[in-house]
């Protein structure tokens, strides 16, 4: 299937399980999920839940189990190393412990974002482009280690952003940044989708950010509690566009 | 005072140098990783040094003979080891088509006990002082000065004698001293140098020679000394002489088979050969497991970093690059350090044991090709365990 068509993601009888033998425990089970291109999807569940299991399975960062994950139109089940690393590229991950090399500049680490696509003209550019849209303009040559938490996160939305991917993950990407920043950088991740079609998957606790969302999944030992989508959200089955939303 | 380094990195590399940012981010891990290099670099070169003192050493004495074929006993590995040859061989020799020359030498050992009790050995070259023999202008200007009876000629090179010794006798003054009982009376001087077994040689008549070595007969030396007539093709040469000479006691070598030979054997079957060999294969292990550690630390203190970039899309090939960028880096890196020491260690060496331990340009690219395939292939074994690994199992 040609990527811009169908859904983001299409899970079908997805369980995981960790450990061997008597060890062995369960984390998802039996999950079945369509996700709509351009929706702002959060994902919620206590700690255990297996939110994070999730993610790092539709991100193309764990090898699935048993059961189907469809991502851009690509089967993840089975899938070799390099179409494992192929997929990866057009997906932007935000960490909840921002991950940035600590021996990159805030622009290098941005930069190595966009580079996975091979050597750009103008990488350069765009990377300091976007950190000056996050505010980080004067920041651009500082290490990580240089930079406060919320500075750092932002960088590493950044890099996920840079090379415009057709899905974001984020972990909890507001867990280290103050109420606006925070909601700033949700609500960037909201226009993108409307404006470029981007879906977004974010696994969060925090509650400021809800109102934001087309639509909430609830997490529960492993199954999928509550799905719901929102009023005034884009939580419509079809692709999302952003000139058909509000 | 890095970024230089950095843009001339990304324009080679096409890409963000991102090992050697890795690298130079932490310095003080950078100069212990060139530390370790370079120690590796040293151990290596100076086990090649005292290899490479011994093969030279024994090139020496060859070098100093006026011969283009020797004739030695069949059993001889060496100028010293060989059974006595019949003097017949010689005259045999002779007879043959192309030999222009031949001459007798006797080999023998001799203690040189010092006033302080202290002993050198030297070895002793016996040859007739009417013909030519060596190649050394030294000694054969001053080959009429050994039909004298008990004259010798003093290698100058030889181990722990006192710089006044040979400038006394440079001055015209004879050297006397006993020998086994016998007097010898050093009336000049030459430069071979000590080896590994002798710290120098002494160059006697055949007469002074059989008087030193009274059980030795004039019958019976050592080896036989050819001089070809221009224009032979030695190989030739020596294809005639082995049919004419019977191979039981006599075996014919160019000049370069027997340095061959004699180095072969000194290096394989002698201890001293044997363990120097062993100390570079001992050298080059050492630094093997040295430069793994150093690069497998790299990986693995950079594992979550490169998690993030697996994550993001990056390839085996990708992180392969990054630790052979590190591993090239290192390599040159601590070879600077590592040569410059080790050409520093060579002369106290010298200076200290007089054995000839020289730096040259073969050796110093082989260590340095040495070390860079070393560290390459420590980084590509260093980058397995992440090859193997999912992006989400190394947070």
């Amino acid at each position: 299937m040609a990527p811009g068509l169908g859904p983001a993601i299409r899970v079908a009888g997805l369980s995981h399980a960790f450990g061997e033998g008597e060890a062995r425990r369960k984390v998802l089970q039996d999950i079945a999920l369509d996700i709509p291109r351009g929706q702002l999807v959060i994902l919620m569940g206590a700690s255990g839940s297996g939110k994070t299991t999730l993610l790092t399975l539709l991100g193309c960062l764990r090898a699935v189990q048993e059961g189907s994950v469809v991502v851009l139109g690509r089967e993840l089940a089975g899938a070799a190393e390099a179409e494992m690393v192929a997929a990866r590229r057009r997906l932007g991950f935000i960490f909840q412990a921002h991950n940035l090399h600590e021996s990159l500049t805030a622009l290098q680490n941005v930069q190595m974002g966009l580079a996975v696509h091979g050597p750009l003209p103008g990488a350069e550019v765009a990377a300091a482009h976007l950190l000056g849209l996050l505010g980080l303009g004067d920041r651009l040559h500082h290490l990580p280690a240089q930079l406060s938490g919320g500075q750092k996160q932002r960088v590493a939305v950044a890099r996920a952003l840079v090379g415009n991917p057709d899905i974001v993950f984020a972990d909890e990407p507001t867990a280290a940044l103050d109420r606006e920043s925070g909601r700033a950088v949700v609500e960037m991740l909201r226009r993108l989708g409307h404006e470029r079609g981007t879906t977004t998957l974010m696994v969060t606790h925090d509650n400021r950010i809800l109102e934001l969302a087309d639509r909430i999944l609830t997490l529960e030992d492993g199954r999928i509690l509550q799905d719901e989508t929102r009023a005034g959200g884009a939580g419509a089955k079809a692709p999302r566009r952003g000139w058909d939303v509000s | 005072m890095t970024a230089p380094v950095t843009g001339l990195l990304t324009r080679l590399l096409g890409r963000l140098p991102i090992g050697w940012l890795q690298l130079t981010h932490n310095r003080g891990r950078l100069a212990a990783a060139i530390a370790g290099v370079a120690f590796a670099n040293v151990l290596v070169f100076m086990q090649l040094g005292f290899l490479g003192a011994l093969i030279s050493t024994i090139r020496l004495p060859y070098q100093a003979l006026a011969a283009d074929l020797l004739v030695l006993a069949s059993d001889a590995n060496t100028l010293q080891d060989g059974s006595p040859l019949p003097r017949q061989r010689m005259l045999e020799a002779l007879s043959v088509p192309g030999v222009a020359a031949a001459t007798a030498l006797h080999y023998g050992r001799l203690d040189w006990k010092q006033p302080d009790g202290t002993v050198r050995t030297l070895d002793v070259l016996g040859v007739d002082p009417r013909a030519r023999s060596f190649s050394l202008r030294a000694i054969e200007r001053q080959r009429d000065l050994l039909t004298l009876s008990r004259a010798a000629l003093l290698d100058s090179g030889t181990r722990n004698v006192p710089p006044a010794v040979f400038e006394a006798i440079a001055a015209g003054q004879t050297l006397h001293f006993e020998a086994g009982g016998r007097a010898v009376d050093v009336v000049g001087t030459f430069h071979i140098g000590g080896g590994f077994s002798a710290d120098g040689y002494l160059v006697v008549s055949d007469q002074t020679f059989l008087k030193l070595f009274p059980q030795r007969s004039a019958g019976a030396p050592n080896i036989v000394l050819l001089r070809a007539e221009p224009g032979t093709d030695l190989d030739a040469l020596a294809r005639r002489l082995r049919a004419v000479l019977p191979a039981s006691d006599s075996a014919v070598r160019t000049v370069a088979e027997a340095v061959a030979r004699d180095q072969r054997f000194q290096t394989t079957q002698r201890p001293v050969g044997v363990i120097f060999g062993f100390g570079v294969a001992m050298g080059a292990l050492v630094g093997i497991i040295i430069v793994y550690q150093v690069l497998s630390t790299d990986v693995a203190d950079h594992l979550r970093e490169y998690a993030t970039f697996k994550a993001i899309g990056y390839g085996q090939r990708f992180f392969l690059g990054i630790v052979f960028e590190e591993a090239v880096i290192l390599a040159l890196l601590g070879f600077i350090p590592g040569s410059l020491v080790a050409t520093g260690l060579y002369a106290l060496v010298t200076a200290a044991v007089g054995l000839p331990v020289s730096m040259d340009g073969f050796r110093l690219a082989g260590v340095l090709l040495g070390t860079i395939a070393m560290c390459t292939l420590s980084g590509a074994v260093a980058t397995r365990r992440l090859a193997r690994a999912e992006p989400a199992a190394l947070f």
